[in-house]
């Protein structure tokens, strides 16, 4: 089946993007690439240390496009700042915009990560803003030049799966642009789901990092996404609320 | 308003009766809710709560990875000066014992960067005494800004200052703050804080606060376990973290967890703080603030280190001397004694072995 999603002049085959952050092992990684297929991986540019011997670059082999995050960032300067180090340090010019303000939820400032999309793009970052799903900003980072919008399913690191599932649907509906759901998917079911809705692609990381078993899980949500992708291509048939009867009881009236 | 206002309701709690109150079905309840209140933490720190610590460490668990992941952080202490112009019941560095006194120069401040660095360390605190004449704001900060050379994060862990001092810093490039109430209960904090300027409670408590508004990134609290009673010490601690962070949203609050420890005197403290008592303490904080980070220190020893890695703590301290120039010199006088000597490396092994990745770099100075 040849679907490829195309973001920022580079074509991808596989919609599920995975993260770095929470393995107990950077070798891991590797072999999570391998088994989920993902062709994308999200890195927070505050833990490359160029310096380390387990640098944890290295363990991302030379096909994978890399997308740098600013995670840690407070503030779009912050942001701008974290993306610029990242280019000069040769991760390429893909960047995962992460403005967070609250420490408490984890949930992203939509007004910060406008502005940092804005100064990205402009100086020629394929940016992809993390956000909370809200038409009105999403609308205003595609004028910002976003390449995708990516809004989250429920906050990051909780699992919950897609508790924005109304505001997402819309997002898919109304932006002219890939929708990737970032964060809070936690089953294959629900990455499925997402993907069944028109979502462009997924990225998660707790999900795998975190499973028993992470290679299996990593395998489980290669096969969700891409059942998923499959479900909304082949466009699901409408759903009825009550049976719908075979034989009606007005065909006699012709 | 300042945490000064939250802490006088609190004190006027009839402690010793509610603690005795709870039930094992409100240790149920709040192990079980998904936010909890002050209430709910009392539940969690009282003698209620001790036959459910397994699944308070189930829960605490399965928070921790959520949010945190597999990973430990980890970081070290460098001591820049032991002059002390207080006499604190508890620390060595009291101005009532006489020993060589010391602080670095900048010269020896980079040998000790160079050989901290070199076991792959990034994030650093540094500590003094307290003498604004021997060790003032800005010889912290010209030590800070030689080290960002070495380090990706400097923290520092020094004697109240005022905003704008603190403002000072974070321009020159220090990350983070960490400051110990030591003891909330205001009684027992005048009985050991017997001489200096560390005797004003209220400048102290609200140091962290000035920290969050002169722009620190991250703000790390706690009490000095086994001063008073751990319960209450405990609550008022977890207490203090909600409020800076509902204020200070933009602020990581980070909480320690500091026991007694021996030192060059004679006290002993008057709470003793068990090894369930720790863990009880541990799992009521990550319960309490799901996404605060909890940090664990030499002070406790290598087997029980080993356990609580699983248990809700987030950064660790390795490679650590308490004496001031204590990678590179020898004869220092230890600020108090650690249990855990193991280098950088045997901490990077014990964590790889209990399925943990060591994260040695989680931030960039950006300024
Ligand atoms: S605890 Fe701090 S202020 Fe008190 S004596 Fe020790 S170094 Fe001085």
């Amino acid at each position: 089946m040849q679907d490829p999603l195309i973001i920022g002049g580079v074509t991808l085959s596989s919609r599920l993007f995975i993260g770095t952050g929470k393995y107990s092992r950077n070798t891991l990684i590797p072999e999570v690439i391998a088994r989920s297929g993902s062709q994308v991986i999200t890195v927070a540019l505050r833990r490359v240390d160029p310096q380390s011997n387990d640098n944890i670059i290295s363990h991302i082999p030379e096909h994978m496009t890399l997308l740098p995050n600013t995670s840690g960032a407070r503030t779009a300067e912050e942001a701008v700042r974290i993306a610029r180090l990242a280019r000069a340090a040769g991760l390429g010019n893909w960047v995962k915009i992460e403005v967070i303000n609250d420490q408490k939820y984890l949930l992203p400032d939509n007004m910060e990560t406008i502005r940092a999309t804005e100064i990205l793009a402009a100086e020629g970052f394929v940016v992809l803003p993390y956000m909370s799903p809200d038409l009105s900003a999403a609308l205003r980072l595609k004028a910002a030049g976003a390449a995708a919008v990516m809004p989250l399913g429920a906050p990051i690191g909780s699992n919950r799966g897609l508790k924005t599932r109304e505001l997402v649907r819309i997002l898919i509906a109304e932006v002219d642009l890939p929708v990737i759901v970032d964060a809070g998917i936690g089953r294959p079911s629900e990455a499925a789901e997402a993907m069944e809705m028109g979502a462009a692609a997924v990225l998660l990381n707790t999900a795998i990092a975190t499973a028993r078993d992470p290679l299996g899980m990593a395998e489980a949500f290669r096969e969700a996404v891409s059942a998923g992708r499959r479900a909304y291509l082949a466009g699901l048939g409408p759903v009825e609320e009550g049976a719908s009867a075979s034989s009606p009881l007005t065909g006699f009236l012709g | 308003m300042s945490f000064y206002d939250t802490l006088a309701r609190l004190t006027q709690l009839p402690f010793d009766g509610l603690l005795k109150q709870y039930t094992s079905a409100d240790v149920r309840r709040a192990v079980q809710a998904e936010q909890l209140d002050e209430e709910a933490l009392l539940a969690l720190l009282s003698p209620a709560a001790e036959p459910y610590l397994e699944e308070m460490a189930q829960k605490a668990q399965r928070l921790t990875r959520s949010h945190f992941g597999h990973v430990m952080q980890l970081f070290t202490p460098m001591y820049l000066a032991d002059f002390c112009v207080n006499h604190c019941t508890y620390c060595s560095f009291s101005s009532i014992y006489d020993f060589p006194r010391k602080k670095l120069t900048i010269e020896e401040v980079r040998k000790e960067a160079e050989i901290i660095a070199a076991t792959g360390l990034r994030h650093l605190l540094i500590l003094t005494g307290e003498s604004r004449k021997e060790s003032p704001a800005a010889y912290v900060k010209e030590c800070a800004e030689v080290l960002r050379e070495y380090f990706a994060s400097v923290s520092i862990e020094v004697n109240p200052l005022s905003t704008a001092e603190y403002k000072e810093l974070v321009q020159a490039g220090v990350d983070g703050l960490t400051l110990y109430q030591e003891v909330y209960h205001q009684d027992t904090y005048s009985k050991l804080h017997v001489k200096g300027p560390k005797r004003v409670y209220r400048n102290r408590l609200d140091a962290p606060e000035r920290g969050c508004q002169a722009g620190f990134r991250s703000v790390n609290i706690g009490a000095l376990l086994g001063m008073y009673d751990w319960r209450q010490e405990a609550f008022m601690t977890a207490v203090h973290a909600r409020y800076l962070q509902d204020k200070y949203p933009d602020c990581e609050i980070g909480l320690s967890i500091p026991r007694f420890r021996p030192y060059l005197g004679q006290f002993n403290p008057e709470s003793d703080v068990t090894d369930r008592a720790l863990v009880q303490i541990i799992l009521a904080y990550r319960l309490f603030l799901p996404r605060a980070g909890i940090s664990l220190s030499t002070r406790e020893a290598p087997a029980l280190r080993d356990q609580l890695v699983h248990l809700g703590i987030t950064k660790m301290s390795a490679g650590v001397s308490t004496e001031v120039g204590g990678h590179t010199m020898e004869g220092g006088t230890p600020q108090f004694e650690i249990s855990d000597n193991r280098s950088v490396q045997e901490i990077t092994d014990m964590l790889y072995q209990k399925g943990l990745q060591p994260v040695f770099k989680d931030w960039d100075i950006l300024v």
